[in-house]
């Protein structure tokens, strides 16, 4: 089993969210920046464009050899005294893991962030297992206190604001002076700093994702902005990288093209703070860095992408450009999407992971509207792929039934365009006389999902294709 | 002048049982609110309302261009004016429109997952529209299908892809083939007023069309175009999405209705009736004055039918 999923809850969940005005209005707040900041940081490269194309090739070429590489990362991790660990799924993912943390007597853990550990449900693990992990980045920080999962994939935290978090971090910190001014936000960093400085000291383990893995040289590369990465990966005795099997890169320079698109796609940052690196163990001779070095690498469902329609979704480097970019996650925020990643790389993934019988909502739940593909660093065709999952969806009757009726009885009369031009003319003199002279209807019988929300105009009463056949015999 | 249907049906029950419930209908005022082809009314040019780059082609060489109009099953059904709009832009530019017998695309169920469906629709549609020069679309939703979508949807398909492919190499949607294939700059309309322009989502980033509107709006008599925040954001619209995420669809749209609201035009317009009956029917539900229209009606001087989903100012239908 993977993370917990309410993805089968998605209207539901969508009309919570709506009505939260507290979370809309967050939403909203932090919405422009991104866009803006994105926008800015591409036009300001004239080789972006260029850089996506590459970045694509780069990736498809990788994923066409993908178990060579991984052969080849193996080995060199290996090299540098390194090890690697393969899980097939979630489950042994989240062993693989406890047995090295019970290796070394591990207590605490400190993490960073990392939406595969997210995937894998580690957190919860660990801590029903006597080992206690600690979110080190300081979004992960507020929603572990919260007990929350992300709402976003690079800012975890994004649907909350300060006053929530000021208010979380006044219930957990009860050793601190109640008294305390935190109206400020580097208040609240500066505390979160402190805190989480105590967890870095005492941690046995570190664990943390990878932005990408690189074969030619057995390194791991992290992304950051905060330096908790870094802090993760090199005080405690064990470091370990948990990354899925799509995030290898062949080489250093390969890796150099696709950073430059990463974080410009993201924040908008021409590079992020940190950029880490990290390749095996301690050295003799280095002045820091863990004593051992530990890789799982999960497949959990992504092999089976691999030739098929989905592939193309391995491509993702979770820059998060699709959802900032989204009209339907602007207004819902990611929870309800129900599963670890949402916007639109999630209503492709998601399905491919966790069955298109639990997550059908969301592959439907997008108007096409191709933002997301067009802001997409890695050029993912996002709204095609949503579009081959609504087929398999339909292939196994899995959409309402309401809806496959409608589509049948509309279908039936599109293929017999006579019949078509009968029925419509009727219809629409019949529409256009219910309308009793107005302009709209407030509401219609048959379409009230419609004009729930919005009026629907009466049509002009005789069909274009008829006007047009009697005007030409005119 | 339009006359009554002489029977569009050649089943002769169906025909006449057509004719029956159809006839006495026939509002007489909307008969005649469709003006004639290059007509003197509207603040049209009489005999031309388009003028071309010295850049382009000669008129001469794209007289007598056979073009079929697919109008689209919205406008065929709901408002036939932007059919009859895009007609004259066409005509105007010296092309010889033909209104071929159509139904849909096939993107609803192409969007729905369909595919068996959408192929015996776009195969329908390529049958009947392959034998024109061109074929014109006044949407770029239902254009980026044929262009786009129809070569993916045969691809493989050794008696198919081609045709689909040659279909979609001569199909445009309606503003970039007035810019791009006639190399039309500016009409001779007039429009006394402030318009916003509301990009739409396929004609946009499918078909790149963002400035071609623009540039003919700008030659507009006494039109104002104010762009308002967002403009290429999507209006909640998405097909069936509207009705099946309806909620989300409203908070969608409703944040385009407070943007057109705030943007003070006194005009929405766009290329696609789909978008435009959701963002007018969210502008109607919240009382609002702005007029929403099909911009080949402001381009073709069509603007004395009512605007979408607004009455007719007099006593129009007494049943």
């Amino acid at each position: 089993m993977t993370a917990h999923s309410t993805t089968k809850q998605f209207k539901s969940n969508a009309t919570r969210a709506i009505a939260d005005t507290q979370l809309t209005g967050n939403l909203k707040a932090v919405r422009q920046n991104f866009i803006d900041k994105r926008a800015k940081a591409a036009h300001e490269l004239p080789e972006f464009e260029a850089l996506r194309e590459n970045a694509k090739e780069i990736k498809n070429h990788t994923l066409a050899h993908l178990d060579l590489y991984l052969e080849k990362y193996e080995a060199k991790v290996t090299e540098t005294g390194g090890h690697v660990h393969f899980a097939r799924d979630a489950e042994e993912a989240r062993k693989i893991a406890l047995e090295i943390c019970r290796k070394v007597g591990a207590k605490t853990v400190t993490k960073g962030k990392s939406m595969i550990t997210e995937e894998v449900g580690l957190n919860a693990y660990l801590e029903a297992n006597g080992v206690t992990p600690v979110e080190t980045d300081l979004g992960e920080y507020i929603i572990q206190l919260r007990g929350e999962a992300p709402s976003h994939i690079i800012a975890p935290a994004v649907h909350l604001n300060k006053a929530q978090i000021e208010s979380d971090f006044r219930r957990v910190h009860t050793h601190l002076d109640p008294a305390r001014d935190l109206t400020e936000k580097t208040a609240l960093l500066t505390e979160a700093r402190a805190v989480l400085r105590e967890q870095f000291l005492i941690a046995d383990v570190g664990i943390t994702g990878a932005n990408f893995l690189i074969a030619e040289t057995g390194t791991s590369i992290i992304v950051t902005n905060e330096g908790n990465g870094d802090l993760t990966q090199i005080l405690p005795k064990v470091h370990i990288v948990m990354a899925s099997i799509e995030k290898m890169v062949p080489t250093l320079e390969d890796v150099s093209q696709i950073l430059r698109l990463l974080a410009r796609s993201a924040t908008g940052q021409e590079m992020s703070v940190y950029t880490t690196l990290s390749t095996g163990p301690k050295r003799s001779g280095d002045v820091d860095g863990p004593e051992e070095y530990h890789v799982i690498i999960l497949d959990n469902g992504r092999s089976a992408m691999l030739g098929g329609e989905f592939q193309d979704m391995l491509r993702c480097i979770r820059c998060a450009a699709c959802m900032n970019h989204c009209p339907v996650y602007h207004q819902i925020g990611g929870h309800a999407y129900g599963w670890i990643y949402p916007g639109p790389m999630g209503s492709v993934l998601t399905p491919s992971l966790i069955g298109v019988d639990e997550a059908g909502h969301l592959p439907n739940a997008s108007t096409f509207c191709g933002r997301c593909e067009s802001v997409c660093p890695m050029k993912i065709p996002l709204p095609k792929m949503m579009r081959h999952w609504r087929e398999r969806e339909f292939e196994r009757n899995l959409n309402p039934a309401v809806a496959r009726y409608g589509l049948g009885f509309w279908a039936f009369f599109a293929r017999r365009p006579k019949l078509y031009s009968l029925a419509t003319r009727l219809a629409m003199k019949m529409m256009k006389l219910a309308s009793r002279g107005k302009g709209s209807f407030r509401s219609l019988p048959g379409v009230g999902a419609w004009t729930k929300h919005r009026d629907l105009a009466v049509p002009e009463g005789e069909t274009f294709q008829a006007k047009w056949k009697n005007a030409r015999r005119g | 002048m339009f006359r009554k249907a002489q029977g569009c049906c050649r089943v002769a029950a169906s025909k006449r049982l057509a004719k029956c419930l159809l006839r006495p209908l026939q509002p007489a005022q909307e008969r005649g609110s469709i003006p004639p082809r290059i007509s003197p009314g509207g603040g049209l040019c009489p005999v031309n309302n388009l003028v071309s780059s010295p850049t382009s082609a000669p008129s001469a060489g794209r007289q007598g261009k056979r073009v079929a109009l697919f109008a689209t099953c919205l406008v065929d059904t709901m408002r036939p004016t932007i059919g009859f709009a895009a007609a004259k832009l066409l005509e105007d530019a010296g092309c010889i429109v033909e209104v071929p017998s159509q139904t849909c695309c096939g993107q609803p169920a192409y969007n729905s997952g369909d595919r068996k469906t959408a192929k015996a629709l776009a195969l329908q549609m390529i049958a009947e529209f392959e034998r024109f020069d061109y074929v014109v679309v006044p949407s770029g939703s239902c254009g980026g299908m044929i262009i786009k979508h129809y070569p993916e949807l045969f691809a493989g398909d050794p008696n198919l892809a081609g045709r689909a492919e040659r279909l979609a190499a001569k199909t445009f949607e309606l503003i970039s083939f007035l810019t791009g294939v006639l190399g039309i700059t500016g009409v001779s309309a007039t429009f006394d007023g402030t318009v916003t322009y509301h990009d739409s989502c396929s004609g946009l980033r499918e078909l790149g069309i963002q400035s071609q509107p623009r540039q003919l709006l700008a030659s507009v008599q006494g039109l104002r175009l104010v762009e308002m925040k967002d403009n290429d954001v999507c209006c909640g619209f998405g097909g069936t999405f509207a009705v099946k995420y309806s909620e989300i669809s409203d908070k969608i749209v409703t944040e385009k209705s407070n943007n057109v609201e705030a943007s003070e035009a006194g005009t929405l317009l766009a290329g696609d009736l789909g978008c435009l009956l959701n963002m007018a029917g969210k502008l109607s539900r919240q009382g609002s004055k702005v007029e929403v229209r099909h911009i080949a009606e402001v381009l073709a001087g069509i603007t004395d039918t009512p605007a979408i989903g607004k009455a007719a100012p007099a006593q129009e239908v007494t049943p």
